[in-house]
């Protein structure tokens, strides 16, 4: 590679990307969300999903769920980097642990008539979607399931009248006993 | 009713930012009044144990309260107004962050009620200097500003030291609440830096340390930062082993200049036998220092085939730029003394006859070599000077940031731990100055020189006023050649000498500069005038502007080229036009 002319060491990385997922438990108090958010943005990390939501209310605690890429050794940083906030408690790789369930919910709004509200609605049942709103030329459909699958619902949607989508992103948690 | 009104822990929130920092042995605090912060003023007016210097702009209070932390061990304290207060500090605090000094920063702010509103002088504080701070409060209850105080400084001295901000609104302060002194509850208890290194890897550390045939120390600015046992323990180490040992920019002083074991700094202008001792190493041991880009070089080349053990006590810092073999997390003295015990338990000083050897033919390149003249004065010859002129006197320097920085760090020599405060990680130009201010408000009998460029020092030059105000007897001594040097130095190495921009058409007489401000002006031009004015800036007991006219078109050597390895260094008598040439040509060729 050319080194063009800086005062830094420009340098090509080719390491894969990966995806993980991090649950992050923090002390619920103002600026602690901006505080995470900023560092990724300061940073120059990625955010794919977010998901924030006080989970111990007499404790002040709130999970924050974030599905990020980078190479192993950002990922690995991304950890670090978190886990020395003041705010934050714990950081556990759920991808690491190889031991999560991952969820998340959509709301997924179709507009239609004739075969295609059949066929929205047929499909809707094979992915355990419930119809939540419905009017004589529209549906609005809760799916719940891990990313992959609301994907591909929403696919499936588009072509049958699509209008919508609201989604929660990811939320993890750990199998067996144990809390993280 | 109780009677609250004789209970002495009931106060107004001015008052227990008094109070706080006066139960946390603070004696010295650099501040600039304004509207948000009247009421904590009139507290600094009614009492005489805290002193408060006014400086001349918030971001030398900043910088007098880092130049004051980085030479006592102490955190810095600075106490700003709102708006512009806040923002003129933002400066300092990124500072602080990059070198990890201990600051705590008390800014006002706008009544809570207009807290978003635009209000006069408001900014969001917190929010800007979030990202510039290990930790920031904005404190809405007086009745929660004693315990925020308390964590303030436990979080800014605790772990890797940094700086925080507490902003507190007006009617905060004007409030009436309950305070209470410090006690272990104040702090989050998401907050536990480690202190204690792992025991297995300090096992696998000595392992190595013992084995090794060509081993290197490396310390930073971390074994100052951890405290004198840890220098001492460093030195120890080095004694007992045997090893050669560099250090970065932020760590000059924890093991003595004129020691023998000395490589001299590591890095972009490190010395040639440091930077080919780091490359060509078996076993390297890092003490509190993060593998910076100025150090590392180009990282795919560094130090290829050497072990690495790492000693931090930020998690973030191990793996960040280079892969170690052995991290160790926790505080760099208390890992030192377990290295140390199990060292001296277990293993023998290896035997690296044959690697002194080696460094002996790279020390001989002289790689710190110059051409003295009798016409004009050199800056290492100036530095030098000023170094022979100090020897032996208790001495601080201080630097603002160029290519006189990089020859204060490589020609200036330092004893002791403390003695040299710089702007390593954020560069920040101006930072001498106040630094000085800061140091000297510490160490009143001491001798305090800033080491300057003319462009540096122009930055915060207001801050002679507060010297002369205190009566502060700093040492402003000006590297002038009327450049912005070491901008110029890469302008001609990189940008086919266009030197845009980094020449001062205009340039104040630092000498009438000096007598406005009411301090002493000195200037010199011949090199064999140099000493003798030396002694006179040293003589002098009142703050000093020296205009040190120096060889214009010097250039700091030697110097690892961008994009090259440790081992692809620059020195100074390759550096003439042709090599810089071909060194840059991959560079040129894009220019």
């Amino acid at each position: 590679m050319n080194q063009p002319a800086s005062a830094y060491f420009i340098e090509d990385r080719h390491d894969p990307n990966e995806t993980h997922t991090l649950s992050v438990l923090v002390q619920n108090e103002p600026g602690v969300l901006a505080r995470v958010i900023g560092l990724f943005s300061g940073r120059g990390y990625n955010i794919e999903s977010l998901t924030v939501s006080e989970t111990e209310a007499q404790k002040h605690l709130s999970r924050i769920t974030i599905v990020t890429t980078g190479t192993p050794m950002v990922i690995e940083q991304i950890k670090h980097q978190l886990d020395r906030m003041i705010p934050v408690y714990r950081v556990v790789d759920m991808t690491l642990t190889r031991r999560s369930i991952e969820r998340e919910l959509a709301m997924v709004k179709v507009r239609g008539q004739g075969e295609h509200r059949v066929e929205a609605l047929r499909l809707a049942d094979a992915f355990r979607a419930r119809v939540i709103d419905a009017t004589t030329e529209s549906f609005v459909f809760e799916i719940t399931g891990n990313t992959e699958k609301i994907n591909q619902f929403i696919d499936l949607m588009r072509p049958l009248g699509l209008v919508e989508v609201s989604r929660t992103g990811v939320a993890a948690i750990g199998r067996g006993p144990e809390g993280m | 009713m109780s009677d609250k009104s004789h209970d002495p822990n009931q106060m107004t929130g001015a008052a227990m930012i008094v109070r706080a920092l006066i139960d946390h042995g603070v004696t010295d605090i650099f501040g600039y009044p304004g509207g948000a912060v009247l009421p904590i003023y009139d507290e600094i007016f009614q009492q005489s144990e805290v002193q408060h210097i006014l400086v001349r702009h918030e971001q030398g209070a900043g910088h007098a309260a880092e130049g004051y932390a980085r030479s006592t061990g102490k955190p810095g304290v600075a106490l700003v107004t709102s708006g512009p207060g806040a923002t003129n500090m933002v400066t300092p605090l990124t500072d602080a962050l990059m070198d990890s000094i201990p600051l705590v920063c008390i800014s006002g702010q706008v009544p809570t009620h207009l807290i978003g509103n635009d209000a006069f002088q408001e900014c969001d504080t917190v929010g800007i200097t979030r990202p510039c701070t290990k930790h920031n409060w904005l404190v809405r209850d007086v009745n929660d500003l004693a315990k925020v105080l308390h964590e303030a400084f436990y979080v800014a001295t605790s772990g890797r030291p940094g700086p925080v901000l507490v902003d507190v609104p007006k009617d905060v302060q004007f409030a009436t609440g309950t305070y209470h002194p410090p006690r272990k509850s104040d702090v989050h208890r998401s907050y536990a830096p480690r202190v204690k290194g792992d025991a297995t890897q300090i096992r696998k550390a000595v392992a190595l340390l013992a084995g090794a045939k060509r081993p290197v120390i490396y310390s930073g600015g971390g074994v100052i930062n951890s405290g004198p046992e840890a220098t001492r323990l460093l030195r120890e180490l080095v004694e007992v082993t045997g090893f050669p040992i560099t250090s970065t920019l932020m760590g000059l002083g924890a093991y003595p200049a004129s020691g023998k074991n000395w490589l001299g700094m590591l890095g972009m202008h490190g010395t040639y036998e440091a930077n080919m001792t780091m490359h060509d190493c078996d076993v390297m041991l890092c003490v509190g220092a993060r593998f910076d880009d100025r150090i590392t070089g180009r990282v795919d080349a560094f130090s290829p085939g050497s072990k690495k053990i790492h000693i931090d006590i930020d998690p973030s810092s191990i793996n960040k730029n280079i892969r170690v073999d052995v991290p160790i997390i926790g505080d760099c003295g208390n890992i030192l003394g377990d290295i140390l015990q199990v060292f001296k338990a277990e293993a023998k000083k290896p035997d690296i006859k044959a690697w002194w050897q080696q460094i002996a033919q790279w020390r001989a390149r002289n790689s710190l070599f110059y051409r003295k003249s009798n016409d004009v004065i050199l800056p290492q010859h100036a530095i030098q000077s000023l170094f022979e002129a100090t020897r032996g006197k208790d001495t601080y320097i201080t630097t603002e940031v160029g290519q006189h920085q990089m020859w204060a760090a490589q020609f200036f020599g330092f004893e002791e731990p403390h003695r040299w405060m710089t702007s390593g990680g954020l560069g920040t130009m101006g930072y001498g100055l106040p630094a000085a201010v800061g140091v000297q408000v510490a160490h009143p009998d001491s001798l305090v020189i800033d080491i300057a460029g003319d462009a540096s020092v122009q930055m915060t030059i207001q801050e002679m006023s507060t010297a002369v105000q205190y009566e502060l007897p700093i040492k402003i001594f000006i590297l002038n050649n009327q450049y912005m040097g070491m901008v110029r130095q890469w302008q001609q190495l990189l940008h086919g000498n266009r030197l845009s921009h980094s020449y001062s058409e205009a340039l104040p007489d630092f000498v009438k500069l000096a007598d406005a401000y009411g301090a002493v002006g000195l200037q010199v031009h011949k090199p064999g005038d140099l000493d003798g004015a030396i002694q006179e800036m040293i003589s002098v007991k009142r703050p000093v502007l020296f205009d040190c006219r120096v060889a214009a078109l010097e250039n700091c050597f030697p110097m690892i080229p961008s994009g090259k390895a440790h081992n692809e260094m620059l020195l100074p008598e390759q550096a003439n036009d042709e090599a810089t040439a071909k060194a840059f040509a991959a560079g040129k060729a894009l220019v």
